[in-house]
């Protein structure tokens, strides 16, 4: 931590019998609501032994809702990433009427039910909806096919990159470039030589939450998926599949594959905090 | 609709001068065009178009729909346990958010870390696992039910689910401004003669309170439009534990679109007013905490 004058400890504070208990408290309750369910899900997948558990994992549709869901968030994650970075750069490099509007609008996805960031495509381009039979005469299915579901995943991973950009390239401020500009380098490598080297941490981070997401979204791929199985299940709805037949333990067995991918986000995220925390937005806000 | 279109309207004239400061940066044009671009292709139009679609539908058949009585419950349940559990966020949110940033513990950075849980947690993961706990069966459910009520598959269940999905919110929102505070403040207070107590409740809580409202708000806006963690513990029990997104898919797999879209649209109406309001707080606080 810096040397802040804000940040100095008071003089004054709650006796030690106070702090005790407010620390108990505090981990009592983080015990019971985070580390309870982690702790549910992986003994729940080895319930009935290793056997089992490996017997869910390597599942054919298993292995295919893997595999969706891996090829959904390559497409989504660069899609989110090209955005976020010529939303900040137009918005944190130039002053420009209506910014706040903008703004407010690129967090839209983040104030919608994940039920009707997929409900919205399913009324333009399911069957019955608006686009749905010139769609079918051309032969190209959208819902209940893998194209609805990276659409539904990039509605609702949207805002991630662009959120954690905007902020740290706001404080970095344009005399770089300008300097750079001047100076006679052009437009593109300004970008790469002066502000990608400055953001870069900044971006991962953007990248690591927005990947999260979009390999863990329910909601929004659920409506537009169909839940065919081995087809267009990606892992977070396999697991419902599983647990409404039933099969607990091939269920939890996948589930602790996305709780494991849970804890190694929230792993690289406290390390890049701890790291580059003077090159992160968000570990100042 | 009208208002935005007579603001951009008068915007316009001035648009040669006014709309972009001068800089000698480029790519503005690109980068603006292509954040428009995007942003009408996977967001505007889409959400546009179902309102269109809601709209279409007519006033009296929409809310003939919105106000029948299993759609009105489902409201009454999404937005009051949105509520309850925003509230006990708020309480142990503050706690949890007051003793990191305070107190110095053996294992403090990975709970720290740990916070951020519920936002990197696939929510149909987070649903199972708290099923598997509060179900009658479960390692919590089963004392439940020796003490003879039931957690999972009624309304205490959505508010579990709802008080796991909205923590790191209040955490996130709060921390910060903690941070900030000045030392200076609670000493002065102190010698003053004022009570731990009494500095807490006088000086400290009235300069995190906007804070902890933003973070009531966002984790109540999160929470009324919840659905993975949700569906599995709340059993979905028609005017008992059912919630509005879910009405919605229901009504979808039902294929009754015009149903889904105007509570679809009720719903994000709703959503827009809390939107307003967290951004009227947010102008609060900074106006409050302005240097």
């Amino acid at each position: 931590m810096p040397a802040d004058p804000h940040s100095r400890r008071p003089a004054v504070g709650e006796g030690p019998l106070t702090r005790v208990a407010l620390i108990g408290l505090a981990i009592l309750f983080l015990a019971a609501f985070l580390a309870l369910p982690l702790a549910a899900v992986f003994s729940q997948a080895l319930a009935k032994g290793v056997g089992a558990f490996m017997k869910g994992l390597t599942d054919p549709d298993a292995l295919q809702a893997v595999k969706l869901t891996l090829t959904v968030a390559l497409i989504a994650v660069p899609l989110n990433l090209v955005f976020g970075v010529a939303a900040s750069w137009a918005i944190a490099k130039f002053q420009f009427q209506g910014k706040s509007l903008l703004l407010a609008l690129i967090d839209l996805p983040f104030s919608v039910s994940p039920v009707i960031s997929g409900l919205v495509y399913v009324l333009l381009f399911g069957l019955h909806g608006s686009l749905g039979p010139w769609l079918r005469d051309q032969g190209v299915q959208i819902i209940f096919a893998v194209p609805g579901v990276v659409l539904a995943t990039v509605f609702v991973t949207f805002p991630f990159v662009a959120r954690e950009l905007i902020p740290l390239m706001q404080e970095q401020g344009v005399e770089d470039e300008e300097a750079a500009i001047v100076l006679g380098a052009s437009g593109w490598q300004t970008f790469r030589l002066v502000t990608l080297p400055n953001i870069r941490w900044g971006l991962l981070y953007g990248v690591l939450l927005c990947n999260a997401r979009a390999m863990g979204e329910f909601g929004a791929v659920s409506v537009v998926s169909g839940h065919i199985r081995g087809k267009t299940n990606t892992m977070p709805l396999h697991v419902e599949i599983l647990y409404n037949e039933y099969n607990f333990v091939a269920a939890f067995a996948v589930a602790s594959l996305l709780a494991l991918l849970a804890l190694v986000t929230l792993a690289a995220k406290a390390a890049l905090e701890w790291r580059f925390a003077d090159q992160i937005a968000a570990a100042k806000r | 609709m009208t208002a935005a279109a007579s603001t951009s309207g008068s915007a316009a004239p001035r648009r040669g001068r006014g709309f972009l400061a001068p800089t000698i940066l480029p790519g503005f044009g690109t980068a603006f065009g292509f954040t428009l671009f995007y942003l009408c292709l996977i967001v505007l139009i889409p959400l546009g178009h179902m309102v269109l679609v809601a709209a279409g539908v007519g006033w009296t058949k929409f809310w003939a729909i919105t106000l029948a009585p299993r759609v009105l419950h489902a409201f009454y349940i999404s937005f009051g346990c949105a509520l309850v559990a925003a509230l006990v966020n708020a309480v142990f949110g503050l706690i949890v958010a007051w003793v990191l940033v305070r107190y110095r513990f053996p294992g403090r950075r990975i709970i720290d870390a740990m916070v951020d849980l519920p936002f990197a947690l696939p929510t149909s993961v987070a649903g199972i696992a708290l099923t598997a706990i509060y179900a009658p069966n479960g390692w919590v459910g089963a004392f439940a039910k020796a003490a003879g009520f039931k957690i999972a598959f009624t309304p205490i269940g959505i508010v579990i689910a709802l008080v796991f999905v909205g923590l790191p919110f209040i955490v996130r929102t709060v921390e910060p401004v903690l941070q900030d505070l000045d030392a200076e403040v609670e000493e002065a207070a102190a010698s003053l003669g004022a009570t731990r107590w009494q500095t807490f409740t006088k000086v400290l809580l009235p300069a995190i309170l906007p804070a902890l409202l933003t973070g009531i708000a966002l984790a109540f806006a999160r929470g009324v439009g919840e659905y993975g963690s949700v569906i599995f513990i709340a059993g979905n029990i028609p005017a008992v534990s059912e919630i509005v997104p879910l009405l919605i898919v229901a009504r979808l797999e039902q294929y009754d679109y015009a149903g889904a879209t105007v509570i679809a649209t009720a719903m994000l109406g709703l959503s827009f007013l809390m939107l307003l309001g967290i951004n009227f707080l947010q102008r609060w606080t900074r106006s409050r905490h302005a240097r």
